[in-house]
This record gives C-alpha cells, sequence and structure tokens, in this order.
C-alpha cells in the first residue's frame, strides 16, 4: 500500500518536476506525502460512524472527564464523550478551509501577479504596493478581524484565511513573470507574433509552477495552524461538531482540574498535520535547489 | 544631504502612502463590506429597527462612503479612533492603557527567541552531523508546526497546574497587585524601580510563561538560519586561520566566527515583528495578559466596532513605524543598502 502510495507520488512529481527519480532520496518529502495522506484517509473515513470507536458527538455511556484507559485511549470529555474519536474525525473544518483558502488565494495571487509583472507600469506599482501592504500586515490580526466581519463558519474561513495569502503568491509569480519576461526566446516568439495571454499560459506559468508548489506546501502547513487558531477563539464550527481548535477551547476550562488529555491529543494531531506540510515544503524546496540540500539547512 | 539622512527621508515618504494603503484596507473591510457594523454590533439582540437607525446615525454609517472615509482619516490624523461601546472610553486611551503590556511581552518573547534560537543553532553548527546535531533540527522545523496557544496552555498544564513552579495566567499574583503602583506600564521596570524583590520576582515569574510562548516559533526559526549562517562562516578561510594559530575552538566560534555569522539574522530580527504581533493575539488570550491585542479579541467577541477599527488601525500604524525604524538601523549597520 505505501509502496504503492510512493510510487504514484514519484510518479506525480516526477512529471511536474521533469526530473527522474526525483522522490528516490527525498525521504522528508514522503514523510510528508505519507503523514498528510494518512489524514486525509482518516478524517474520511472517521465522518462515517462504523469508523470511529464511539460517536464523537452523541455518546453518554462513558465516564465523566476520565483519564486515558483501555476503553477510551484518549479519556472522556465532561460530557462523557470519547476524546478518541473526537480527535480522528476533527480534522475535517481543518483540511477543507486549508486547501480551500491555498486554490483560492494561490488562483487570485497569481493572476494578479501574472498580469501585474506583464502589463508594468502604474498598474504595476499600485498592486505591488497594494500587497505589501497587506503582507506587513500580521496575518493571524488580519484573518481574525476578516473572520469577526464575514462571520463564523467554514465558508467565511476560507475567505479570510485564503485573502491573507494572495500577496504570498502574487510575489512568487510577479517575480517570476519579470524573469521570464526578459529571456530572449520569449523575446523570440514575441517577436514571431505570440501574444500576451499564450506567453503567460504556455512559457510563464509552467515556469513558476514548481515555486508555488512549494510555496503552497508551506501555505497549507500554516493556514492549518490559522484555521486551529480561529476555531480556538470561537470562530469555526458550531460547537457539537469535532473540531481539533474548538475542543482545546473546551479543554482550557477544565485545565485548572488537570485534564491535561483533553487539550494534548487534537493540539499532536495540529501538529503533525502542520508539520506533514511543511515536510512536503520542505522536500519540493529541496528538489528545486540542490544546493539547499547540501548546505543542511 | 548626505547619503544616510537622504536615504532616511525617502524611506520615510515611502511609509505614508504604505499606510495610507493600509489603512484603506481597514477602511474597505470594515465599512463598506456585506454586513455594516451596527446590524453586526447589534444583530441577534432584541433591537427595534429605529433604534439601529439611531445608532447607524450616531456612528455615523448612515452618510455617503466617500464622506465616511475622509472624517475616518482625519479622525486618525487628530488621534480620534472614537469611542468604545463596551467601556465608553476613546478607544486611544484604552489602547495606551494596555500598549506597555504588549510591548514588555513582545520584547521578553524576542530575548527567549533571541537567546534559545542562537544557542541551539550554535550548538548544531559545531557539531554538525552529529546527534545533538539532528535532535536540534528536528526541533528547529517542528517548532513551525505548533500552535502558539496549544504550547501555552501545555506549559500551564505542566509547570502551573502540575509542578505548582509558575503562575497560571495574568501579569501579577492577587495579592500584589492590590498595592502595585505602575508609573510607566512595564511592569519589570516598575517592580526594578520600587525596589521591592518580592515584587520583582512575582513579575518576573509572570512573564516566563508567555514570553516563551510567544518566542517559540520565532526560536525555531532564528535557530535555523543561525545554523546555516554559522555553517557558511565555519568554512571560511579566517576560520581556517584562526584555528592555524592555535586558538581554542571556543574562541574561534565565539568571537571570530559568530560575529560574522550574527550580520544576516540581525536584519530578520525585526521583521519577525509583524509575525509577533499575530502570535501575541493568542499568547495574550490565553494567559489572560491585558495587552493591545487581547483587547482586540475582546472587542471582536462583545462586537464593539470603533474597538475593533481602532486596534486595527493602531496595529497597522505601529506594524510601518517597526519597519521604518528596522530598515533605517539596517541601513547603519551595512552600508551597501541604499536606495
Amino acid at each position: 500500500m505505501t509502496r504503492m502510495l510512493v510510487k504514484g507520488l514519484d510518479w506525480i512529481v516526477r512529471k511536474v518536476t521533469h526530473s527522474s527519480h526525483a522522490l528516490r532520496k527525498q525521504t522528508i518529502l514522503k514523510i510528508g506525502l505519507i503523514t498528510v495522506f494518512l489524514f486525509l484517509l482518516v478524517t474520511v473515513l472517521a465522518q462515517h460512524s462504523w469508523f470511529t470507536p464511539y460517536d464523537p458527538v452523541y455518546y453518554r455511556d462513558a465516564p465523566r472527564l476520565e483519564g486515558p484507559s483501555i476503553r477510551h485511549l484518549m479519556g472522556t470529555d465532561q460530557l462523557h464523550r470519547d476524546v478518541f474519536s473526537r480527535v480522528i474525525s476533527g480534522g475535517k473544518a481543518s483540511l477543507i478551509v486549508a486547501f480551500g483558502a491555498v486554490a483560492l488565494s494561490m488562483s487570485v495571487g497569481s493572476i494578479l501577479g501574472w498580469i501585474s509583472g506583464f502589463t508594468g507600469g502604474f498598474l504595476d506599482r499600485s498592486l505591488s504596493l497594494i500587497m505589501d501592504a497587506i503582507y506587513s500586515f500580521p496575518s493571524m490580526i488580519l484573518a481574525i478581524t476578516l473572520v469577526a466581519m464575514f462571520g463564523a463558519g467554514i465558508g467565511p474561513m476560507i475567505w479570510a484565511v485564503g485573502f491573507v495569502y494572495i500577496p504570498t503568491y502574487f510575489r512568487v509569480t510577479r517575480a517570476e513573470v519579470l524573469q521570464v519576461r526578459e529571456a530572449t526566446y520569449v523575446e523570440a516568439i514575441h517577436a514571431v507574433g505570440a501574444g500576451n495571454v499564450r506567453i503567460i499560459l504556455r512559457h510563464v506559468a509552467p515556469n513558476t509552477v514548481n515555486a508555488i508548489m512549494a510555496v503552497s506546501s508551506f501555505n497549507l502547513a500554516d493556514a492549518i495552524l490559522t484555521v486551529a487558531a480561529l476555531s480556538f477563539l470561537g470562530f469555526g464550527l458550531p460547537p457539537p461538531a469535532p473540531d481539533w481548535g474548538f475542543d482545546i477551547q473546551n479543554g482550557q476550562k477544565f485545565l485548572q482540574s488537570g485534564s491535561w488529555w483533553l487539550i494534548t491529543f487534537p493540539g499532536l494531531m495540529i501538529i503533525a498535520l502542520s508539520l506533514g506540510f511543511g515536510l512536503i515544503g520542505e522536500g519540493i524546496s529541496d528538489l528545486l535547489n540542490p544546493r539547499r540540500k547540501r548546505k543542511r539547512i | 544631504m548626505g547619503g544616510i539622512s537622504r536615504y532616511i527621508v525617502q524611506r520615510f515618504m515611502l511609509t505614508i502612502p504604505m499606510l495610507l494603503i493600509l489603512l484603506t484596507l481597514v477602511f474597505l473591510i470594515l465599512r463598506v463590506m456585506p454586513g455594516d457594523p451596527v446590524s453586526a454590533m447589534l444583530g441577534g439582540r432584541n433591537v427595534s429597527p429605529q433604534l439601529m437607525d439611531e445608532y447607524r446615525h450616531k456612528m455615523g454609517v448612515d452618510r455617503p462612503i466617500p464622506a465616511q472615509y475622509i472624517e475616518y482619516l482625519s479622525g486618525i490624523l487628530h488621534g480620534d479612533f472614537g469611542r468604545s461601546f463596551r467601556t465608553n472610553k476613546p478607544v486611544v486611551t484604552e489602547l495606551f492603557m494596555r500598549f506597555p503590556a504588549t510591548l514588555e511581552l513582545a520584547f521578553f518573547g524576542l530575548f527567549f527567541a533571541a537567546i534559545f534560537g542562537f544557542g541551539t543553532g550554535i550548538l548544531s553548527a559545531t557539531r554538525a552531523d552529529q546527534p545533538i546535531d539532528h535532535i536540534v533540527r528536528v526541533f528547529h522545523i517542528g517548532s513551525f508546526a505548533v500552535p502558539l496557544f496549544w504550547l501555552g496552555l501545555m506549559l500551564q498544564v505542566i509547570f502551573a497546574v502540575k509542578l505548582g513552579w509558575l503562575p497560571v495566567a495574568s501579569r501579577l499574583g492577587g495579592r500584589i497587585a492590590f498595592t502595585f503602583q505602575s508609573i510607566t506600564g512595564f511592569y519589570l521596570f516598575d517592580s526594578l524601580l520600587g525596589g521591592n524583590t518580592k515584587v520583582i520576582a512575582d513579575v518576573a515569574k509572570h512573564l516566563v510563561l508567555p514570553a516563551i510562548t510567544l518566542g517559540f516559533a520565532q526560536a525555531g526559526l532564528l535557530g535555523r538560519m543561525s545554523r546555516a549562517s554559522m555553517l557558511e562562516v565555519l568554512d571560511q578561510d579566517y576560520v581556517t586561520t584562526a584555528r592555524a594559530k592555535g586558538l581554542k575552538e571556543r574562541v574561534v566560534v565565539m568571537s571570530h566566527a559568530l560575529r560574522n555569522a550574527l550580520i544576516p539574522i540581525v536584519t530578520v530580527f525585526g521583521l519577525q515583528f509583524a509575525i509577533l504581533m499575530g502570535g501575541a493575539v493568542l499568547t495574550e488570550t490565553v494567559f489572560s495578559w491585558p495587552g493591545v491585542a487581547s483587547f482586540l479579541v475582546r472587542s471582536i467577541e462583545a462586537r464593539d466596532w470603533p474597538a475593533i477599527q481602532g486596534s486595527v488601525v493602531f496595529i497597522a500604524i505601529f506594524i510601518s513605524a517597526i519597519n521604518l525604524i528596522v530598515d533605517i538601523t539596517y541601513s547603519f549597520i551595512d552600508p551597501r543598502v541604499r536606495y
């Protein structure tokens, strides 16, 4: 199973990066990809009641606030619910929002970056200034303010978190466009009569894909943390639904009495998933820049 | 005008449009996007439409957008950030009352990040590819993935609840808070002025966990960069020369390599401030730290619209000022940076 997965991913990465056996020595990348895949698999399966040992939302037969035991691996909460069942099904909102937000910011940011880099002049200067302004502002505070404006829930979180990352993609694609635009071969096709749209789609876009892939992995890692923070502050899914950030906020109330299991396990899940995305980013960066790997940064 | 002073003036002029864009952005987000402040504030509560209109008029949101925008900007220019609905005090007063708490936390957060980051970075670089190096690198990469609010809670469970070494939250212990007189708002500074060792110890104890929480992510990043930078410097010829002269390894690392390795890192230090402010939101919330960031979160929870807008504007101005100072400082350190 794992072998098939790695082979499949190897094929994808090879197609994208055009380097043969790209994954062969990329242990970091492999660990990251497998982690994320497992999280996706478990989260999807855990939305069905036959997969979780107990019902994560309505379960009343267990003792209240009991520490980890064999029956309840991660203990129970104040409403007699099994923490393990909640933890394995609690990644839904994080994953949906993270992927949704990155997809949103990637498409908007890249398109703006291409247009800005290609047109130049006043439009480029003003767009760059606006993007720099957004970029300089603390992303967590911006996301919280936006969610406060839009309201709680998955949709508003996608918009808020997505908006915050737009400048990142804008910068990456714009820089790439400026570089490619000056290349001799682009001048040549331009002279032959290729239009701007064609140059962007056929020559600029493929060149930016690699950098965007690395950036988006790091963004996904960051988005998982941002979503967790938003849920922790109470802007996530409405209460009975299992969610890591919200469950940690709930566990905070029972912290003084020493119920450590309520916050420990959801937190470890957030770390593992965010780390998984981060490692993919590290791996891709190593692939793109082998010098980086040799320097062992 | 000389090089540096011209650079400073130019850099200052560049801050103005940047700040204007930030302020406009805040205005657009809070005023023009769907849902006006009054229905966001009073929606869900049992309020008659007449009263809503009255509030709209009172806040000036029933006037045309351009007029509101001009009023908003001139208000900021005059230092008028509106009046908080919750406390009925000017938002500026509220913010300046809490600002020292945030600055104190940020300072000690950065302090922890620097010590821990540089320490682990140097340790790792001088023992490259040894087991300790691997452990430190795993820690450096892993530290990015740790949610700050979770780290804060875990530290509270371990050091406050289980071990009882440090206080759970807030800036002062209950009994001392009654008698403590703050002059500057920086409690550690004030307690040092007071000279009462009990108070100093109490203030310091309350600072430890929040500072570690806030500095943690920065520590990983700084550690990673100082390791890379140190490795590069250790490969240089002058380090080999120093070793060949028979100097002790400690002297070579500490006085020859470290100074040069630090140059690129110092510059990143100031740029971390924006991220630090974002982290402050969570750290202050978890530790009931009465700062600017937790004021913003409270205001959002209470839908206190003028306070939300005022806090965001305040943070925007603060970040712009920090960026300006960092850039100017950098131009003194590295004379190659000129526009």
